[in-house]
């Protein structure tokens, strides 16, 4: 078996793999992951704010994501967003948008609700008495919020937050599903012209795994680590 | 074969051999010695940290010991060929914090050992299960579930558990340092009325007025040692070591 | 916004001649069920076994836990379905190779068999922690009592651990259901594949993505309710 395998054909393709196809992955992930915690982040606000409506609002927003396979919400957004460009800049027809926009809209849209879950969790984790003592200082909500309560919270879900944003790694392969050149889709391009599915995909697979693993295998030193802190 | 019928053992029901047990580099016990002879009620008391709970768990093989040997009614315990859930059903033992099986009733408490185990059918196993319920005053209670008694009542039900397996002996590990005081009491009952029905009985405990009752001997133990192990009489009256002279000024202080 | 939408579509009879898109989309639907509830009885017997293993005394079971959990976990959905469905057969000896690629619903069965082992090291995850959430003494009790390991875990720890992990193996079933979108890729027809053939026949793009949007949120809630009806059942009287 092993002896058929041509390896040759990744050697001859690696450029192609790496240059285009993984930095279009690694640089969607990290778009989409700063996006989706700013987002998150204040949907989980929307959420804890006992403010009328909005909590309902963001509730409905993280359920109703978390209802939805990524692969539908993918071609969602990539038929929704020329409309959404037209509605939003008055244009007289759907904006065409490259691939590259469309994914970075859906998974910072999509990711939010899973990040927000997260945020929701480190926020309450904060005693209360930290926002009665911020706000017995005279801090004001937002203030108390981006200087008291949100530092605290973000350091708490830091590991959390960088094993969902693993998760988001290896989500962003389904971008495949547009015909898009991520890694996968690089790989998946040579293996269809080349003939070589098997070293191919093997050999992604393998890449996948070795950069999760150490990239997981990092989160829980790190986790260690708070935990020492603390 | 039932418990009656194993071959007696002439010597001690539990015969503890210079036992050592090790954490990794931390020594926990130092070479223990000592006995419990069939009939006998022996006390364990120490302060925490002692190696008492990790003693009494050596001796049915809940915790493994590196040098050593312990006996029960005649079976080497860390002996390779010795089949120790057998060995386990004969030896009863009591935890502190009760450990019934929060998902079975209190009927299914009692008998998913004696089935399981000894292969006891569920009539034989309930009816020996309810009787054990009636000794510890609670068969009123045969179809609630562990989450619905109180501390005491599951510590009485934990001891009829125990007793449904036809024990030899039965180990006892601070059966009441975890229950609030005013139930305590009720506990001690059920176990002085055992050690006066003849059990055979090791128990950790620091309730030094149940030592006095019904207890034969004391043992002391500190830092991993056996420092003491006299007649209760010797013990109470005039324990030898200093060690031991402090702590019970301490425990009866209270 | 200039779409042309048209609700009636769903009563138009589909290009592909086996009736209107309505039914299009239920056939899918049927499709993503039936593949997700299978997967999950793969998942959940291995995920179970693995999961003990991870919490036994013996070091070899647990490194093989912990390597089935590294594996799975660390390689997208989307490349072990590729794995499964081109790679595998081309690795195996000829004969087996050859069989497989003439199986008759070789999507279906690849479907099934790559969403079981991916979600079983999820499953895993959530046994071991459900074991290690119990007391120490609880094992103990049952090795006290004269249990050998097996009847501790089948009559005392499972049953607990089970309960715990309830609400995240709910989740976990979700996830399961939802992946199976993934399984598009390798030619299955389930419901997003549908919603996305519907599109391209009909071209009314936002009424088939609703449909079946409309749809996984109905599944979602059955099963939200049926697993909040599962946890009141087998709740303990007494527990806190």
């Amino acid at each position: 078996m092993l002896a058929n395998f041509d390896f040759s054909v990744i050697l001859n393709s690696w450029r192609y793999l790496f240059l285009d196809g993984m930095t279009f992955t690694l640089t969607l992930t990290a778009l989409a992951a700063v996006g989706g915690v700013i987002l998150g982040t204040l949907i989980a606000m929307m959420r804890l704010s006992g403010l009328p409506v909005l909590p309902q609002v963001a509730k409905a927003y993280v359920n109703f994501m978390r209802s939805l396979p990524l692969v539908l919400v993918i071609f969602w957004f990539y038929f929704l967003v020329p409309y959404i460009g037209q509605w939003l800049t008055g244009a007289e027809r759907p904006i065409q948008v490259g691939a590259f926009t469309s994914s970075l809209v859906t998974f910072t849209l999509f990711e939010a609700a899973y990040f927000s879950e997260i945020m929701r969790a480190g926020i309450q984790s904060i005693p209360k008495g930290q926002t009665a003592a911020a706000s017995a200082l005279g801090l004001t909500y937002w203030q108390t919020m981006g200087n008291v309560i949100l530092p605290q919270a973000f350091r708490n879900m830091l590991p959390v937050l960088l094993t969902q944003t693993i998760v988001l790694f290896q989500d962003t392969s389904l971008v495949y599903v547009l015909s898009i050149t991520d890694f996968l889709g690089a790989a998946s391009k040579v293996a269809q012209r080349d003939g070589r599915l098997v070293e191919m995909y093997l050999f992604a697979a393998l890449v996948y795994f070795l950069i999760c693993l150490l990239a997981s295998m990092l989160v829980r030193r790190l986790q260690r680590r708070i935990a020492i802190i603390r | 074969m039932t418990a009656s019928a194993m071959p007696q053992a002439a010597g001690p029901m539990i015969d503890i051999d210079q036992v050592s047990k090790w954490y990794g580099d931390f020594q926990v016990l130092t070479n223990c010695t000592t006995n419990v002879a069939k009939g006998d009620v022996v006390v364990v008391c120490g302060p925490s940290g002692s190696g008492k709970s990790t003693l009494i768990k050596c001796v049915n093989a809940l915790e493994p010991f590196q040098k050593g040997q312990i006996t029960v009614d005649g079976t080497k315990i860390a002996d390779k060929k010795t089949n120790l859930p057998k060995l386990r059903s004969r030896v009863g033992m009591v935890f502190q914090h009760f450990e019934l099986f929060p998902h079975l009733s209190i009927t299914d408490n009692l008998t998913l050992a004696q089935r399981k185990v000894l292969g006891r059918g569920r009539e034989e196993a309930q009816q020996k299960g309810m009787a054990l319920l009636k000794r510890v005053g609670l068969e009123a209670h045969a179809h609630k579930f562990p989450g619905q008694l109180s501390g005491g009542q599951q510590q009485r039900v934990a001891i009829a558990r125990a007793l449904a397996m036809n024990p030899v002996v039965m180990l006892f590990d601070e059966p009441t340092s975890a229950l609030d005081p005013e139930m305590v009491g009720e506990v001690l009952d059920v176990m002085v009325e055992l050690a006066r029905e003849g059990m055979t009985m090791m128990v950790v405990t620091h309730e030094m007025g149940f030592a006095r009752k019904v207890a034969n001997r004391v043992i002391f133990m500190d830092r991993g040692e056996i420092v003491e192990d006299a007649r209760k009489e010797e013990f109470f009256g005039s324990p030898r070591s200093e060690r031991a002279q402090t702590f019970l000024s301490k425990i009866l202080s209270h | 916004m200039n779409y042309n939408w048209n609700w009636g579509i769903f009563f138009d009879m589909s290009p592909e001649g086996t009736g209107t898109y309505a039914d299009m989309l239920l056939s899918g639907l049927v499709w993503t069920i039936v593949t997700a509830l299978c997967a999950w009885v793969i998942a959940f017997a291995i995920g179970s076994v693995v999961g003990v293993m991870r919490t036994l005394p013996s070091r070899a079971a647990q490194a093989f836990g912990n390597g089935y959990v590294e594996l799975f976990r660390n390689i997208p959905l989307l490349v072990q379905m590729f794995l499964w469905f081109f790679v595998l057969p081309e690795v195996l000896p000829r004969a087996w190779g050859d069989w497989l690629k003439q199986l008759p619903n070789a999507p279906f069965y690849t479907a099934v068999v790559c969403l079981g082992f991916f979600t079983a090291s999820r499953v895993a995850e959530q046994v071991r922690a459900g074991i290690q959430a119990l007391p120490r003494g609880q094992r103990m009790a049952g090795t006290a009592l004269g249990l050998t390991t097996a009847q501790t875990y089948r009559y005392v720890l499972l049953p607990n651990a089970y309960r715990i992990i309830l609400p995240p193996l709910t989740s976990e079933f979700l996830n399961n259901l939802k992946n199976t979108s993934v399984a598009l890729t390798i030619g299955l027809l389930e419901l997003t594949a549908r919603a996305r053939s519907m599109q391209e026949f009909s071209f009314q793009v936002f009424e088939a993505f609703t449909a079946a949007t409309v749809l996984y949120i109905i599944i979602n809630l059955v099963v939200v309710t049926a697993a909040g009806f599962l946890e009141r059942r087998v709740a303990i009287p007494g527990a806190r």
